[in-house]
């Protein structure tokens, strides 16, 4: 089982909660700051298993998670960098 | 039926979605009549918490598009004025009846004149006005009810209603307007595409007061001037008798107008050539008729039941051209026709320029 | 490749003006969430409430209104009789519902009004700059208890759920805290229960209230604040759910 997140670097507000309940510390802050001054929280470990407590705890809606069930950790996201923006206004489900 | 009876049947057949009230004195009757009636009509009631509940809940329903009226007496009114300048903020149509008692502070239960500043000069914060209503006759209560709504729904602004004691409790024979939902259409109204309904298949609608982004409320008061020029322009309403040779010129609204029109007419049988002009919209002021009226130069005599809040109007659209002279009774006091005649004898013995 | 989170449409795709780490945040995704997995966008009408949230019709993307503060429960009454058909829920902070509007909601549950409300306790007046609420903690510096909240002359922290329970019109109050991945899902079962009672015509008022992190007015850093808010914060204001 393996998951990936996409972090919002823009948005992130650098509030460091992802990191404290992410259970195998995926997540950490950057040493760059984002053009608002925050310094946002980063994808780098490799074992993310998706289980969303990140975003589920994440204030301003910053991170996405996908999970592929075969275990593969090389999940492609259509060319998406881990902590790049993906803006997807999906329409309404 | 009396006053506030009249004016609630009335309001009712105009297609008052909801009523919200709190009981004070001397409007009780609107509440209660309310409380039998729009049950019976399948319409909302609702007896509230607090004026300023009331007048809140008249915003949620305006907001939504609906009919809606609160009624009160001074002290309740004076609890609404908040709300009263959200409602003109976020441009929401409503009608708002104030059965005016002797102030200031709990005052007492007698009629009086004594809140023209507050709804007329806007008692709430921020520069808005609300058209303001002064009917002087139990029938006239009752036929400006539809007027009300009709005018508030046009230029999506709230309506007030100055009426007073005696206008609400006094019995009259009355003639409800029934037909005034087919008038209503015969205006064809704007539609009320800004209301909240739902975001079914739309953009969302927000209906809101608060403008923090830079100049934005300006703007939105430069809109809201405009709006008021307008209606300036297309709905001021008085009632003018005798004024073309008038020496002096009676102003009153409400139930003064009739206490000293009568004193008009006896003053008339003694060969005293007395005028009347009556404002029936409070707010917009008949400036001009009353202007032209100066031209000639007669005497103004405003009577009032206050300590003289009007006669502040009436000097602006005289503008000195001729002497204004006040005379009122606060606190609850009914000016007898006597001493109105009173008034206008010692006016007449003064030598005319 | 299966999505497990993703931003839901009601919640509307733009950055916000709450401090990093404030609960409001998180509390707007969940009512947004709610809303479309309820399926009730289009017959929605949100209230705003005058503080941090009052911005909250550029976030929701409902049809909204923003009220004077604290009459959010008396305007819902107002739409609500006269539209029975919408689903209308107010959203308020401590100052707005506990402080100035406490009549609106009490009187709002004492007449059994069919409404969600979303109570946000922060212990604090965020927008005017952390002066003390109602539900602001004993020994709480905040902006005006420089030393720290004194029963003597400040009072007690107002349990606002407790007072509302008491209340036959009050058909559910629940509390919940926004301060860690597992409180934060079993708040959002909460918020859905109280907006499918609504849905359901249940006859009476329900309320969630939310303790949620401020971590600018407490000086705290945010995992601080999510574990003042579990170990301290709950002491006083219990979490459960109290009625329905």
């Amino acid at each position: 089982m393996a998951g990936k997140i996409i972090i919002d670097i823009e948005r992130c507000k650098g509030c460091t909660l992802c990191v404290t309940v992410c259970p195998n510390n995926v997540i950490s802050i950057s040493e760059k700051s984002n053009s608002k001054g925050y310094f946002p929280a980063v994808s780098t470990g490799p074992n993310c298993t998706g289980c969303a407590n990140c975003a589920i705890v994440c204030p301003d809606c910053a991170i996405e998670v996908y999970r592929d069930k075969a275990g593969s950790d090389k999940i492609d996201i259509k060319s998406v960098n881990p902590n790049k923006k993906k803006v997807n206004n999906l329409a309404r489900e | 039926m009396c006053g506030n009876e009249a004016m609630a049947e009335s309001a009712i057949q105009a297609g008052l979605d909801a009523y919200f009230g709190y009981p004070i004195t001397p409007q009780n009757e609107v509440t209660a009549y309310m409380s039998q009636r729009m049950p019976e009509e399948k319409r909302v009631f609702v007896q509230s918490e607090s004026e300023l509940a009331a007048i809140n809940m008249v915003f949620g329903a305006a907001a939504t598009g609906k009919r809606t009226m609160t009624s009160s007496s001074s002290p309740g009114i004076s609890l609404m004025q908040e709300g009263i300048s959200y409602l003109a903020a976020a441009e929401l149509p409503c009608v708002i009846v104030n059965v005016m008692r002797g102030g200031p502070g709990l005052g007492n239960i007698a009629p009086s004149q004594g809140d023209y500043f507050q709804s007329v000069k806007g008692g709430g914060h921020g520069d808005y006005h609300c058209i303001v209503f002064g009917p002087s006759g139990v029938q006239e209560f009752a036929d400006i009810m539809p007027l009300a709504f009709d005018l508030a729904d046009k230029y999506r602004i709230p309506a007030i209603i100055l009426a007073d004691g005696i206008l609400g409790q006094m019995m009259e024979p009355v003639v409800i307007p029934t037909n005034s939902k087919l008038n209503t259409q015969k205006l064809k109204l704007p539609k009320k595409d800004w209301a909240l309904t739902g975001a079914d298949g739309r953009k969302q609608n927000i209906v809101r007061s608060l403008w923090l982004a830079e100049g934005a409320i300006e703007q939105h008061n430069y809109d809201l001037q405009a709006k008021y020029r307008q209606i300036e322009k297309n709905e001021t309403r008085c009632e003018q008798s005798d004024v073309d040779d008038a020496d002096i010129i009676i102003v009153a609204y409400g139930i003064c107008a009739r206490i000293a029109r009568r004193a008009a007419q006896q003053a008339r049988e003694q060969g005293i050539k007395v005028g009347s002009i009556r404002p029936i919209t409070l707010w917009p002021f008949p400036s001009e008729p009353i202007s032209k009226a100066a031209d000639k130069s007669p005497i103004f005599l405003v009577v009032e039941m206050s300590c003289g809040q009007m006669v502040e109007d009436v000097r602006l659209a005289v503008a000195g051209k001729t002497p204004v002279v006040f005379w009122g009774r606060p606190g609850g006091g009914i000016p007898t026709v006597e001493k109105i005649l009173e008034k206008i004898e010692q006016l007449t013995i003064k030598p005319k320029k | 490749m299966q999505t497990v989170f993703k931003r839901t449409p009601t919640l509307k795709d733009c950055p916000t003006h709450y401090c990093p780490g404030c609960g409001h945040g998180i509390a707007h995704r969940l009512v947004c969430e709610v809303i479309d997995e309820l399926g009730i966008h289009g017959r929605t009408i949100g209230i705003a409430p005058v503080g941090c949230a009052v911005l909250a019709y550029d976030y929701f993307d409902v049809d909204m209104v923003e009220v004077a503060h604290g009459r959010a429960p008396a305007v819902a009454t107002g739409m609500k009789r006269t539209n029975p058909d919408k689903i209308v829920f107010s959203y308020q902070g401590d100052g707005d519902l506990a402080a100035i509007g406490t009549a609106e909601i009490i009187h709002a549950a004492h007449r059994a009004e069919q409404l969600t409300v979303v109570f946000i306790n922060n212990a604090v007046f965020g927008m005017t700059g952390g002066q003390m609420a109602p539900t602001t903690m004993l020994g709480q510096i905040t902006a005006t208890t420089p030393q720290g909240r004194q029963a003597d002359g400040q009072g007690y922290p107002l349990n606002v759920s407790e007072l509302l329970a008491v209340l036959p019109g009050a058909i559910y109050v629940e509390r919940c805290g926004l301060c860690s991945p597992a409180h934060i899902r079993k708040a959002k079962a909460a918020l859905k229960h109280a907006f499918e009672l609504q849905i359901n015509n249940a006859k009476g008022l329900s309320l969630v209230e939310l303790l949620s992190p401020c971590p600018t007015y407490w000086r705290m850093t945010p995992p601080d604040a999510m574990l003042h808010i579990q170990n301290e914060m709950t002491k006083v204001f219990p979490l459960g759910r109290l009625k329905g």
